[in-house]
C-alpha cells in the first residue's frame, strides 16, 4: 500500500468516527453509529498494518487477539450498574498507552530532526506523556472510588492547592530541562521524574473529589484521554490521531460542562475538590417538622389510585439493583392505565446518562424516560412522584435557601406534585451534606428500607 | 393498659372513637382494647368487625369504665359518665375547656387525667392529631352536600335540549380547613365558587383550588392572621368594607357557606337579615358557625330555617352526619396521640409535660386543672413575617462583562499568531486540523441526546484507542525495548477497542421503545 492510500484510508476512518458520534444524536441511529465507529477502527488498523508496519506482524496479531479477548470478556461480563467503573478503567488504558507510545517514540532514535521542529516535537512528546500519565493514575483512582475499593469521601490534605501548584511548577521546570537535555541527546531522567509527578498529580486530584462529583470526573478523564491521543498525534505527525483525539477531547469537555451546569458548580471548584466537606455554610436548621412514613402496601394503593406517576431514580436505585423491579412496577401500572414516566436529572448516578442505561437494561422503553428540562413543568399534574435513592437532585433548598451549598442547582421540582413518595434507607443527608426539606413537606411520604426489597413489596401489593 | 371505647350518649351523635382498623394499631402499641356493645353501629362498624380486630366487647357501660384505664370518647362526658370515671383514669375527648369550666373542676376533683382533642396545639408536628381539622374538613364537605339537598337546581351548568342551565354560584366565607373543603366539594360538583377570608395569605390556597378569591377595596397595615393560624377580630373600617362586599355578593350568589370563627369569641355576624332578604328565592345558606351563635343573623342552631324564600341550614352535627368517615379520621387522630404518648410501645401511657403537644392537650392532671397551657414556645410558632421574607430572596444576577470574550478573542488570536511565527509550517498544518476537529467535535457532541451520554463515553473511549496507530508505528523498531513497549501498548489499546465497542453495542441494543 502506498502512503497515499494509507492517508486516504485514514481520511475515511476520520469521517466514520465523526459519523459514529453523530449517530448518537438519537436512539434510532445510535447502533448504526457504533457500526461506523467499528468500521473506522478496522480500516485504520488494516491500513496501518499493511501499509506502514514492516515487521513483527505476528506480535501485533497476538497482542490484538489477547487484548481483544480480554476486552470482549469485560464488555460481556460487566453489570450495567458497574458501567462507570468499566469506563474509568478503560480510560486508564488509553492513558497508559499514551505514556508507552511517548516513551517508545522518545527512545526510538530512528527519527532525525533538529532546531525548532525538534523542540516542538519534544514538547509534544512531553505533553503526551504528561496527559497520559495524569489520565492513567486519575482513572485508576476513579475506578477504585467507583467500585468501592477506595472510600468515596474526598480526601483533603491541608495545603493541597499549594501542593498541586508545586507539582505544576515542577512539571514546567522539568519540561524546560527535558527539552534542553533532549537537544543534547539525553533527557530520559527528566521525562521519568515528570511521569512520576504526573502520576502523583492524577492520584491526588481524584482523591480530593467526592462521590457526587464523579460524573464530572469521569467525563473529565474521558476528555483527557482524548487530549492524550491528540498530543500523541502531534508527536507522530499523524492527523488521524489528532482529529480523533480532538473529537474525544471536546466530547469529554462538553460532558464535563453539562455536568457542572447541572450542579450549578464551577468546573474548577469541582476539580479543586472537597465538595460537601466545606462546612462553613451550615444553614441554621429551622424546625423541620416531622417526616411521615408510609408502608409498601399503602404506597401500592397510592400508585393504583393515581393517573400520572413520575419515577425519579438516583444512585440508590443502582446500588440496590432495583431497576428491574422498577420496570415490573411500571409495567403493572401501565397495564392498569396509569401513565408512568421517568424523570432523569443530568447528574443522577455516577456518570452522564447512567440512569438511562440502567433503565434501558431493565427494558424500560426510552420514550417514557425524560430529561429534567422536559418534564419539570409537568409536576403540578403528577399524582404521585416516586423518588428512588435520590436526594440532592430533588432538594427544594437548592431553589429556596440562597446560602445552601447547593443553591442554584437545577432540581426536579417533585414537591409541586400531589404526593411524593421517597424511598430511602435512612434519614442521612445526600452527598452535599444538606438536609432535604422535601422530606418534611406535608405531601411527602417516606418509605424506608432497601429500595429493592421495598419495591418488591410494593410490586407484590400491586398484583 | 386497657383502652375503653364507650357508646356516645349525646343525642344524635353517631361517631365512635375507634374503628376496627385503628383498634388493631392500638394493640400494636401494646394496649388491650375494650368496646361497649353497639358503640360503632351508628357509624356502620358492626360489633363483629371489632371482635375480629381483637377487641373485647362489654355489654354494659359500668363494667367498661371499671375495667379500662384509658377512655376514648368523641363528646365530653355527661354527668352520668363523669360519675363512672375513677381516680387515676385517663379520658380523651372534645372537652371545649373554655366553655366548660365546671366539668374541668369536677374532673380535677376526681383526680382524672383529661386530654382535650380541641386543645392540641396547632404546630406542624401535631398535624396528624389535629382532630379539629379532620372534623372541619368533613364539615365543609357535608355543608355542600346539605346545600345541594336544599337547593332546587344543578350545581353545574349545562346546555340541554330543554334549555340552558346556568351553574350555581357559591360563596364561601372563611377559607380555613372547612372553607377549603367546601370550596373543593362545590367546585367538583361544577359550581362557580368565590371565597373570602380576612387573611390575605390564604388567597393562594383558594386560587390553587380554582376558586375566585374576593378582595376588599380596603387597606390595613395589619393582616388578619392571629395566633396559631386562626383569624382575629378586625377593625371597624375593615368590617364595614367586608359587609359591603357580602351585601353585593348576596344579591348575586345562590349558596353561601359561612365558616368564620374566632377562637374563644362568639361567631362574627356577617350575613344580616337584609342580606338574606336580598338573596334570590331558593337560595341556601349553610352556617357552620351555628353552634357559636351563627355567622348569619337568622340562623337557628340544629335546624333548617326557611325565611324570605331562603333555606338557612344551622346543623351543628355535620361531621356526625358522615359518621363512618369522621369516626375513622378521629380514631386515627387519637391513635397518633397515643402513639406519641407511648414511647416504649409497651401499652403504658406517659403524660409527659415536656412534650408540647401533650402539655397543650392535657386539661386536668394530678387533681388540678392544667388549662390553659403556658403559651407555646417561640421556636414552634412560625411568625408569619418569616414566611413572607424567606420566599422573596432574589439572587443577584451577575452581570457579564462584554470585555471578557473580547479579551479572550484578542488574546487567543495573538497567541496563535505568535505560535505561527515560531512554529514550522508542518506543525501549523497539523494544528489547523486539530482546531477544526475540535469545532467538529463541539458541533457533533451538542447534538447527542443526554440519554445516550453513557454510550457516548464508552464509544469515545473506544475510538480514542486510535492511539494504537502510534504504537503500530513503532512496533517494527530495531530497538527491542521500544518494540516491546509498543507491543504492550497495542495489547492494552486492543482491550480498549474491543471492550469499548462491544459494551457500547451491548448498551445500545438495550434501548428500545
Amino acid at each position: 500500500m502506498t502512503p497515499g492510500i494509507v492517508t486516504a484510508a485514514y481520511i475515511v476512518s476520520t469521517i466514520l468516527f465523526i459519523l459514529a458520534l453523530g449517530g448518537l444524536s438519537n436512539q434510532e441511529t445510535a447502533r448504526r453509529g457504533n457500526a461506523y465507529g467499528i468500521a473506522g477502527m478496522i480500516l485504520a488498523l488494516i491500513a496501518t498494518l499493511t501499509g506502514i508496519v514492516t515487521d513483527n506482524h505476528e506480535i501485533v496479531l497476538v497482542a490484538l487477539v489477547i487484548g481483544g479477548l480480554v476486552g470482549l470478556l469485560a464488555a460481556r461480563k460487566v453489570q450495567m450498574t458497574q458501567m462507570p467503573e468499566l469506563v474509568a478503567i478503560l480510560h486508564s488504558l488509553v492513558g497508559a498507552a499514551a505514556v508507552l507510545v511517548g516513551y517508545a517514540n522518545f527512545m526510538d532514535h530512528g527519527l532525525v530532526i533538529s532546531g525548532a521542529a525538534k523542540t516542538i516535537h519534544d514538547i509534544e512528546t512531553y505533553l503526551g506523556v504528561l496527559i497520559g500519565a495524569v489520565t492513567f493514575s486519575g482513572s485508576v483512582i476513579a475506578f477504585g472510588k467507583l467500585s468501592g475499593r477506595i472510600g468515596g469521601k474526598p480526601m483533603i490534605f491541608p495545603g493541597r492547592h499549594i501542593f498541586n501548584l508545586g507539582l505544576l511548577l515542577g512539571a514546567i521546570v522539568l519540561g524546560k530541562m527535558f527539552v534542553e537535555q533532549s537537544a543534547a541527546g539525553s533527557g530520559l531522567e527528566a521525562l521519568i521524574i515528570m511521569t512520576v509527578i504526573a502520576l502523583v498529580f492524577g492520584v491526588h486530584m481524584v482523591m480530593a473529589i467526592g462521590g457526587a462529583d464523579m460524573p464530572v470526573v469521569v467525563s473529565m478523564l474521558n476528555s483527557y484521554s482524548g487530549w492524550a491521543a491528540a498530543a500523541t498525534g502531534f508527536m507522530l505527525n499523524n492527523d488521524l490521531l489528532i482529529v480523533t483525539g480532538a473529537l474525544v477531547g471536546s466530547s469529554g469537555a462538553i460532558l464535563s460542562y453539562i455536568m457542572c451546569r447541572a450542579m450549578n458548580r464551577k468546573f474548577f471548584a469541582v476539580i479543586a475538590g472537597g465538595f460537601g466537606t466545606s462546612g462553613g455554610t451550615t444553614v441554621a436548621e429551622a424546625e423541620q417538622g416531622e417526616v411521615i412514613p408510609i408502608l409498601a402496601a399503602d404506597t401500592a394503593e397510592l400508585l393504583l389510585n393515581a393517573r400520572e406517576v413520575m419515577i425519579i431514580p438516583g444512585y440508590g436505585m443502582a446500588v440496590a439493583q432495583a431497576q428491574h423491579t422498577v420496570f415490573e412496577i411500571t409495567k403493572a401500572l401501565r397495564d392498569k392505565g396509569v401513565n408512568v414516566r421517568f424523570g432523569i436529572h443530568p447528574v443522577a448516578g455516577r456518570m452522564p446518562g447512567h440512569m438511562n442505561v440502567l433503565l434501558a437494561e431493565a427494558k424500560v422503553p426510552y420514550d417514557i424516560v425524560f430529561e429534567m428540562d422536559e418534564i419539570n413543568e409537568d409536576f403540578p399534574d403528577i399524582d404521585v412522584s416516586v423518588v428512588i435513592g435520590a436526594n440532592d437532585i430533588v432538594n427544594p433548598a437548592a431553589l429556596e435557601v440562597p446560602d445552601s451549598p447547593i443553591a442554584g442547582m437545577p432540581v426536579l421540582e417533585v414537591w409541586h406534585g400531589k404526593t411524593t413518595v421517597v424511598l430511602k434507607r435512612s434519614m442521612a443527608t445526600g452527598y452535599a451534606g444538606v438536609q432535604n426539606p422535601l422530606f418534611f413537606k406535608d405531601n411527602t411520604r417516606m418509605l424506608f428500607g432497601d429500595a429493592k426489597e421495598t419495591l418488591d413489596e410494593v410490586l407484590s401489593n400491586l398484583r | 393498659m386497657r383502652v375503653g371505647i364507650p357508646k356516645e350518649r349525646f343525642a344524635g351523635e353517631r361517631r365512635v372513637a375507634t374503628t376496627p382498623d385503628v383498634a388493631v394499631q392500638l394493640q400494636k402499641l401494646g394496649y388491650e382494647v375494650g368496646l361497649e356493645q353497639d358503640a360503632g353501629v351508628a357509624a356502620n362498624f358492626s360489633n363483629q368487625s371489632y371482635v375480629d380486630a381483637g377487641v373485647q366487647l362489654y355489654s354494659d357501660r359500668q363494667s367498661l369504665y371499671a375495667d379500662c384505664d384509658i377512655i376514648l370518647k368523641v363528646r365530653a362526658p355527661d354527668e352520668l359518665e363523669v360519675d363512672l370515671l375513677r381516680r387515676g383514669q385517663t379520658i380523651v375527648a372534645f372537652f371545649w375547656p373554655a366553655q366548660n369550666p365546671e366539668l374541668l373542676a369536677t374532673l380535677a376533683k376526681k383526680d382524672v387525667t383529661a386530654l382535650s382533642m380541641d386543645s392540641i396545639p396547632r404546630i406542624s408536628r401535631a398535624q396528624k392529631m389535629d382532630a379539629l381539622s379532620s372534623m372541619a374538613n368533613i364539615g365543609g364537605y357535608r355543608a355542600i352536600v346539605e346545600a345541594a339537598q336544599h337547593f332546587g337546581r344543578f350545581f353545574t351548568g349545562q346546555i340541554t335540549a330543554a334549555g340552558k342551565i346556568p351553574p350555581a354560584k357559591v360563596m364561601v366565607i372563611g377559607a380555613g380547613v372547612a372553607g377549603l373543603a367546601a370550596i373543593g366539594a362545590a367546585k367538583s360538583m361544577g359550581a362557580i365558587v368565590r371565597a373570602f377570608d380576612t387573611r390575605p395569605e390564604v388567597k393562594e390556597q383558594v386560587e390553587s383550588m380554582d376558586a375566585e378569591f374576593l378582595e376588599l377595596d380596603y387597606e390595613e397595615d395589619d393582616d388578619g392572621a392571629g395566633e396559631g393560624g386562626y383569624a382575629k377580630v378586625m377593625s371597624k373600617a375593615f368590617i364595614e368594607a367586608e359587609m359591603a362586599l357580602f351585601a353585593e355578593q348576596a344579591r348575586e350568589v345562590d349558596i353561601i357557606v359561612t365558616t368564620a370563627l374566632i377562637p374563644g369569641k362568639p361567631a362574627p355576624r356577617l350575613i344580616t337579615a337584609a342580606m338574606v332578604e336580598s338573596m334570590k328565592d331558593g337560595s341556601v345558606i349553610v352556617d357552620l358557625a351555628a353552634e357559636q351563635g351563627g355567622n348569619c343573623e337568622l340562623t337557628q342552631a340544629n335546624e333548617v330555617h326557611h325565611v324570605h324564600g331562603v333555606s338557612i341550614i344551622g346543623y351543628t352535627d355535620l361531621p356526625s352526619r358522615l359518621a363512618t368517615q369522621s369516626s375513622q379520621l378521629y380514631a386515627t387522630n387519637l391513635r397518633h396521640l397515643l402513639n406519641d404518648m407511648t414511647p416504649e410501645k409497651d401499652g403504658n401511657l406517659l403524660v409527659d409535660f415536656e412534650d408540647e403537644v401533650v402539655r397543650g392537650a392535657t386539661i386536668t392532671k394530678d387533681g388540678g386543672t392544667t388549662w390553659p397551657p403556658p403559651p407555646p414556645r417561640l421556636s414552634a410558632a412560625q411568625p408569619p413575617a418569616q414566611t413572607a421574607t424567606t420566599v422573596e430572596a432574589p439572587v443577584p444576577e451577575k452581570k457579564r462583562s462584554a470585555w471578557g470574550p473580547l479579551i479572550a478573542a484578542v488574546g487567543g488570536t495573538a497567541a496563535l499568531l505568535a505560535m505561527g511565527n515560531v512554529a514550522p509550517a508542518d506543525f501549523m498544518a497539523h494544528f489547523t486540523v486539530f482546531v477544526l476537529a475540535c469545532f467538529v467535535g463541539y458541533m457533533v457532541i451538542w447534538n447527542v441526546t443526554p440519554a445516550l451520554h453513557t454510550p457516548l463515553m464508552s464509544v469515545t473511549n473506544a475510538i480514542s484507542s486510535i492511539i494504537v496507530i502510534g504504537a503500530l508505528l513503532q512496533i517494527d523498531s530495531a530497538d527491542t525495548l521500544v518494540m516491546w513497549m509498543a507491543a504492550v501498548a497495542v495489547l492494552i489499546t486492543s482491550i480498549n477497542i474491543v471492550g469499548g465497542f462491544a459494551v457500547t453495542q451491548r448498551m445500545l441494543r438495550m434501548f428500545q421503545k
